[in-house]
């Protein structure tokens, strides 16, 4: 079984987000980088569909040059190859193309990729491949598992409940908890890595359709109130009469 | 020309997040000199239908095909295209939801629009300038982004953009129906398990919401978050630990790895605040934090604070929150 994973590189969860150059760009100053948490319950996933079934797992990232640790992050994790397509991911549609291009030319049995990425937060991609290759799309997906060599059974998280679809290969769909149980790598893993393939090409020609103008950050809080937990049914009465929310 | 707005039907009504969106959807045609039409597919009742007209849509149109009272992808793609292009849709609204972000990024590929999810306000539009502000870092920053194709798809967040009535006209009913393909039901569910709302209320369409972390103990102890839920009429939810212990069922967990809420009020009981928990409810507009810990990191983001053991100061909240509704 092929398959491909896309992952994206993203601030850690514990970043400060700040902004630069009049608040047109993200500050990466002093931003620790990790493989967007997402993502990773898709490339665990797709590491022990292989190690159950054979095949090869490869991971892509759409970044520049300083994705790279995190790329050789995924190889040391269990992934067997890399491609990093050269250019800077700002738009959906962009990104999108450019894994698209990928897929095209390799027959990958299942395209996985994270629910979101933590730091646009567009939830986009995944059904904009899907779309552009007219594969089937499982979108959020919380399980993935092999009916037989040709099918695909996942459990759907939908508003109020879940579905299960099956869905013969090939398809893409995107991970979120529980689909997997995200691993560390090892020191073997660590010591591979290094020496496993990973591939840089130039992005096709593709046309971004939303640009980034301007970042700002939401009003500070006015600070909290406190209430005597004595008193604690007060809270009733200052959520009806002034915050007016009961 | 004229804006679309997708609507999301629950139990034959339309959902308050839609509501949301239409109200969005007719603010943004009077802008641009134009009219608001919905589009709703599936189990909603065409009485609902409507009643949009309070939120100033003129016309619906509606395919009431009832293979698609669940939601496939596919299929209902194909079916707002073609609202789309019958209505020379420039500007096409969503909710925020999984199914109409999912829907909207497959329409942006197929009308080759612009796309922008979890959007908090209206648009700037200025000339061909069209500028909308989306939520970004886990609600931790806001970004404007330019939508630069001719056809802009928005997905509004939930509980961002305020319910209009102005007791308009009622909405005309029209029907609709595409093309549909065998292949458009490929996902069709083998199985749907729902969850037993038990009259209780949806976490991610609830305006208040109770949630509880690993303070609580136990699952021995979720009464107390289950039953101030009941009196406020909120949904309930967790933290992600208390989930991955199974005191409590996934779909419950909140935060930068579960689902995003932003209710009115969020109150939190025996959470601690972690940065990755805050990602998923700092949106919310008032939030209550009770804890024992003074310095729970939690009082920082927080609106109202008590300092204590749940034990003894939730049942003396639902004791006062039972009293006003005497
Ligand atoms: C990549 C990543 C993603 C994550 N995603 C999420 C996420 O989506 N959602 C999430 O919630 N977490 C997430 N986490 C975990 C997060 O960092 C915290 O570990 C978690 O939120 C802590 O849960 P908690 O507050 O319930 O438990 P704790 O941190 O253990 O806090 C329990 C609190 O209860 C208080 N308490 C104890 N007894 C009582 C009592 N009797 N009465 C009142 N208060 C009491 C304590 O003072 C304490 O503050 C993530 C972590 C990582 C690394
Ligand atoms: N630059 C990128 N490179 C590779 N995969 C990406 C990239 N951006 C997003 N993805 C994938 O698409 C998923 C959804 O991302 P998004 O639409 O940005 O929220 C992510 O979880 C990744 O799996």
């Amino acid at each position: 079984m092929k398959i491909l994973v896309c992952i994206s590189n993203v601030p850690d969860t514990t970043s400060k987000i700040n902004f630069t150059g009049d608040n047109k760009s993200f500050d990466k100053n002093g931003v620790q980088f990790v493989i967007n948490p997402w993502d990773e319950y898709a490339l665990t996933r797709a590491i022990e569909l292989k190690e159950a079934k054979g095949g090869t797992v490869t991971v892509l990232n759409v970044g520049e040059a300083d994705a790279e640790p995190n790329i050789r992050k995924a190889l040391a994790i269990g992934a067997d190859d890399a491609i990093r397509v050269n250019a800077n991911p700002t738009d959906a549609f962009f990104v999108a193309q450019q894994i698209a291009a990928v897929a095209k030319e390799n027959n990958y049995d299942m395209i996985l990729m994270g629910k979101e990425s933590i730091d646009f937060n567009g939830s986009q991609v995944h059904n904009m491949v899907g779309e552009l290759l007219g594969l089937p799309t499982v979108v959020p997906a919380s399980k993935l598992d092999m009916v037989d060599d040709a099918t695909a059974r996942l459990e759907r998280e939908i508003e109020g409940g879940k579905e299960v679809v099956e869905v013969k290969l090939p398809f893409v769909a995107s991970a979120q908890q529980p689909m997997s149980e995200p691993r560390i790598p090892n020191m073997r893993g660590i010591m591979t890595a290094r020496t496993k393939p990973l591939a840089v090409r130039e992005p096709v020609g593709a046309e971004a359709k939303s640009a980034y103008v301007n970042f700002s950050k939401p009003e500070k809080k006015g600070g909290v109130k406190m209430i005597d937990a004595e008193n604690a049914g007060e809270l009733i009465t200052l959520l009806r009469n002034e915050a007016k929310v009961i | 020309m004229s804006v679309l707005v997708f609507v999301e039907g629950l139990n034959g009504e339309i959902k308050k997040s839609s509501l949301e969106a239409a109200s969005y959807g007719s603010q943004v045609a009077q802008t641009l000199g134009t009219t608001a039409t919905a589009v709703a597919i599936g189990d909603v009742n065409e009485e609902a239908l409507s009643k949009l007209g309070e939120q100033g849509i003129s016309k619906v149109l509606y395919d009431g095909d009832s293979r698609l009272n669940q939601f496939v992808a596919d299929a209902y793609v194909k079916v707002i295209a073609k609202a789309a292009q019958q209505e020379s849709a420039k500007v096409l609204v969503f909710s925020n939801s999984n199914i109409g972000a999912s829907i909207g990024a497959k329409l942006a590929v197929r009308l080759n629009g612009s796309l922008a999810t979890n959007v908090t306000a209206l648009p700037s539009i200025n000339g061909a300038d069209f500028t909308v502000t989306r939520g970004v870092f886990s609600g931790k920053a806001f970004a404007d982004v330019a939508l630069t194709a001719d056809v802009k798809i928005i997905a509004v967040k939930k509980n961002s953009y305020e319910v209009s009535a102005n007791g308009g006209t009622t909405a005309t009913v029209e029907k609709i129906s595409a093309d549909l393909a065998e292949s458009d039901f490929a996902l069709l569910p083998k199985e749907t398990m729902m969850q037993d709302l038990d009259g209780g209320v949806l976490l991610p369409e609830a305006e208040i919401v109770v949630s509880g972390g690993r303070g609580l103990k136990g699952p021995e102890n979720w009464h107390l978050v289950e039953d101030l839920a009941k009196v406020l009429g909120a949904a309930t939810a967790c933290s992600k630990p208390v989930s991955d212990m199974d005191w409590r069922p996934h779909h419950e967990h909140v935060g930068q790895t579960g689902i995003t809420v932003s209710p009115n009020l969020y109150i939190a009981i025996g959470i601690s605040g972690a940065i990755q928990h805050l990602a998923g409810v700092n949106s919310s507009k008032v939030i209550v934090v009770i804890n024992k810990d003074p310095e729970a990191p939690f009082f920082k983001a927080a609106d109202y604070g008590i300092v204590g053991d749940a034990n003894e100061i939730v049942p003396k909240i639902i004791e006062a929150a039972r009293a006003l509704d005497k």
